[in-house]
């Protein structure tokens, strides 16, 4: 079945040409290589680690990052939409492109040396490197200020101790961005994955982002030269700021995962047959996509107007907190209403809205939680912190 | 060794078509577009051919002036410049005309090597790369699904009814391309962002009149509802007495 986007207010006009021609070359990308695969690894709990080639030629690892670094200096529209088409392939694919850019690639360039930018963005850029990001811990999620994970300082060199839990491509990695206290604050550290007493075994069991690699990060006496702390890197403001640069892909990727389900809904919901006549015709079936189809345009407003801001330097953290809360919680809603409509069918991983269901979930959680975004965009409104 | 690939904006092949009232066009408003599917190979072996012996490749279309995106993503993928010879009603224009105005702008440009898909998906003429071939009085190969190509000339291998055959040509020549020749790539990000940087000009071509117009155009009617038979014996009947098949 040939995907169908919905674009009920012509948003297709508000695209230059070239947003238009990143956004379909992610999409037949999405479409012909990566959905064959999906299920069998969602089945499987693996990712189809062979795409990462294919991923890299098409150029969506850091496409943000200037071109001297590897990166294809896109603009954050366009970031936007590749997130967009990846996540309608799945949140695990889009998970994993979005912590090699936005958590990785993204504070080595923002925060690095020119000798870590040059030794580490190219190979990011090209996927022979695969990086994670560890920042939350098994007692320290929503309140990352609390971390346990400690950096020493002994002579010239660092001493890492401590544990990291839900770390997207931990597994495996070549690079871990880790975050640490020291005497000075958090400090961020590029950790490659052959450090000793560094090991990443991965999380299992999990009903949710299956087609992705999640991981424990056990750091016991890690030392490491100060060459590799991030110099420019002060305080907890770094790693959110890299959050803030994943939550925006997160807001778009989420409208990727809601037009997935809806299109499927609707299309299933115009073929089945019930009572004598399609189940598109019945009023019930049609308050739901006319509900559906109201949220996404809600949010690809929401997500556009996001980027353009973005673009113009002009973006808040709070803006990107309404974003990513609104745009990741009707797309679970619309999952949960497609995965209605399709009946018995909607539990069978033959079609993609229970997968996007079960991954939606975490990605509720995950980049901060629906909760906590509420509470920044409260306090922007009231000036009036509510998080202790 | 100077390259050129035509290509022809056509409807996607999932597009939901309809007829103009009239009966002799199709309805374009809201048309989703892509390049021609055995054009876009036709792109990539011309692109291929650059990589192996050097040379540049010029994307060659005739099309409206508002389809510069379709073409842009030629030069994503590889091209270098881009040259549209703008013509509204592109998509009812004859074979003989399009080849014509073709021809002109490959003699302006000068080429050793034009690759063209089979046949455009939209309408089915295969007979705009002979055309254009047999204007040039160049050598053709049509519907090629192997290629060698050096200085001078190369070896193809065609898809007959009878089987493969495998044809010896000199260059210059026009070369379509058929299914299984290569596998197109997708258009990277930099290739995209490098290809906002080039050329890519639109020109008014001297047209000629059609001599091949479209008297009716319908869609295929409606297929028989099918209808379940009960065991064998019935099927064979049905196809030995009604179907009268077998």
């Amino acid at each position: 079945m040939v995907f169908q986007q919905l674009d009920f207010f012509d948003l297709e006009d508000e695209y230059s040409e070239e947003e238009r021609m990143v956004r379909d070359a992610v999409r037949a990308w999405t479409s012909e290589r990566y959905l064959p695969l999906c299920m069998d690894h969602f089945e499987a709990a693996t990712f189809p680690t062979e795409v990462v080639p294919e991923l890299a030629e098409l150029g969506v690892f850091g496409p943000t990052i200037p071109e001297e670094y590897g990166g294809a200096g896109l603009s954050n529209v366009c970031y936007g939409l590749i997130c967009q088409e990846l996540e309608r392939g799945d949140s695990g694919l889009r998970s994993f492109v979005s912590v090699q850019g936005s958590l990785v690639m993204y504070p080595i360039h923002a925060f690095g040396s020119e000798e870590q930018k040059r030794t580490w963005l190219p190979r990011l850029a090209s996927g022979e490197a695969i990086g994670c990001f560890g920042l939350t811990e098994p007692d320290f999620g929503s309140n990352p200020g609390g971390m346990l994970t400690t950096a020493r300082r002994e002579g010239d060199e660092w001493v890492l101790n401590g544990r990291k839990m839900w770390i997207t491509n931990g597994t495996g990695c070549a690079l871990a961005v880790v975050w640490a206290r020291t005497e000075e604050g958090i400090a961020g550290f590029l950790v490659p994955g052959d450090a000793p007493g560094f090991s990443a075994p991965e999380q299992k069991h999990k009903w949710s982002l299956r087609a992705s690699v999640t991981s424990e990060l056990v750091l016991e006496d890690v030392r490491l030269p100060d060459s590799a702390r991030l110099p420019h890197a002060r305080g907890l403001r770094a790693p959110l700021s890299c959050l803030s640069s994943a939550r925006f892909g997160i807001a778009w990727g989420a409208v990727g995962a809601a037009l997935a389900c809806f299109d499927e809904a609707l299309a299933y919901s115009k073929e089945r047959i019930v009572f004598d006549k399609p189940l598109a015709g019945f009023q019930l079936a049609q308050k739901k996509l006319a509900e559906m189809a109201t949220e996404i345009t809600k949010a690809q407003l929401l997500a556009l107007r996001l980027g353009r801001l973005k673009d113009q330097d002009r973006c808040t953290p709070q803006q990107i907190s309404m974003a990513k809360r609104n745009n990741v919680a009707i797309a679970l809603d619309i999952a949960r209403t497609c995965r209605d409509m399709l009946g018995a069918n909607g539990v069978s991983l033959e079609y993609q809205t229970g997968r996007h269901l079960c991954n939606l979930e975490s990605v509720y959680t995950y980049e901060g939680t629906h909760d906590i975004h509420t509470l920044a965009v409260g306090q922007a409104l009231t000036g009036l912190s509510a998080f202790r | 060794m100077q390259i050129i690939a035509c290509v022809k904006r056509v409807p996607t092949t999932d597009a939901a078509v309809s007829v103009t009232p009239d009966g002799k066009g199709l309805v374009t408003d809201g048309l989703p577009y892509m390049i021609s599917f055995y054009d876009e190979i036709a792109l990539e072996q011309a692109v291929q051919t650059k990589e192996a012996l050097g040379g540049e490749v010029t994307v060659l279309s005739l099309g409206p002036a508002s389809g510069s995106k379709e073409i842009r993503e030629c030069l994503a993928k590889g091209g270098d410049k881009a040259v549209v010879l703008t013509d509204d009603e592109w998509m009812t224009r004859d074979a003989r005309a399009t080849a014509k105005a073709l021809v002109a702008e490959i003699e302006a440009q000068g080429a050793d090597v034009v690759f063209m898909g089979k046949v455009a998906t939209d309408r089915d003429n295969a007979s705009v790369g002979p055309m254009v071939a047999t204007y040039l009085g160049w050598a053709c190969v049509t519907d090629v699904v192997a290629l060698e190509l050096g200085e001078g000339g190369g070896t193809a291998k065609v898809e007959t009814e009878a089987g493969l055959e495998t044809l010896e040509f000199s260059l210059p020549a026009v070369i379509t391309t058929g299914k299984g020749l290569n596998e197109p790539r997708y258009a990277g990000l930099k290739g995209i962002m490098a290809a906002k940087k080039k050329p890519l000009e639109e020109k008014t071509p001297e047209l000629e009149a059609n001599q091949a117009m479209v008297a009716s155009l319908a869609p295929p009617p409606p297929r028989k509802e099918g209808r379940l038979v009960s065991d064998v014996n019935e099927l064979i009947d049905a196809l030995r007495n009604e179907a009268q098949v077998l």
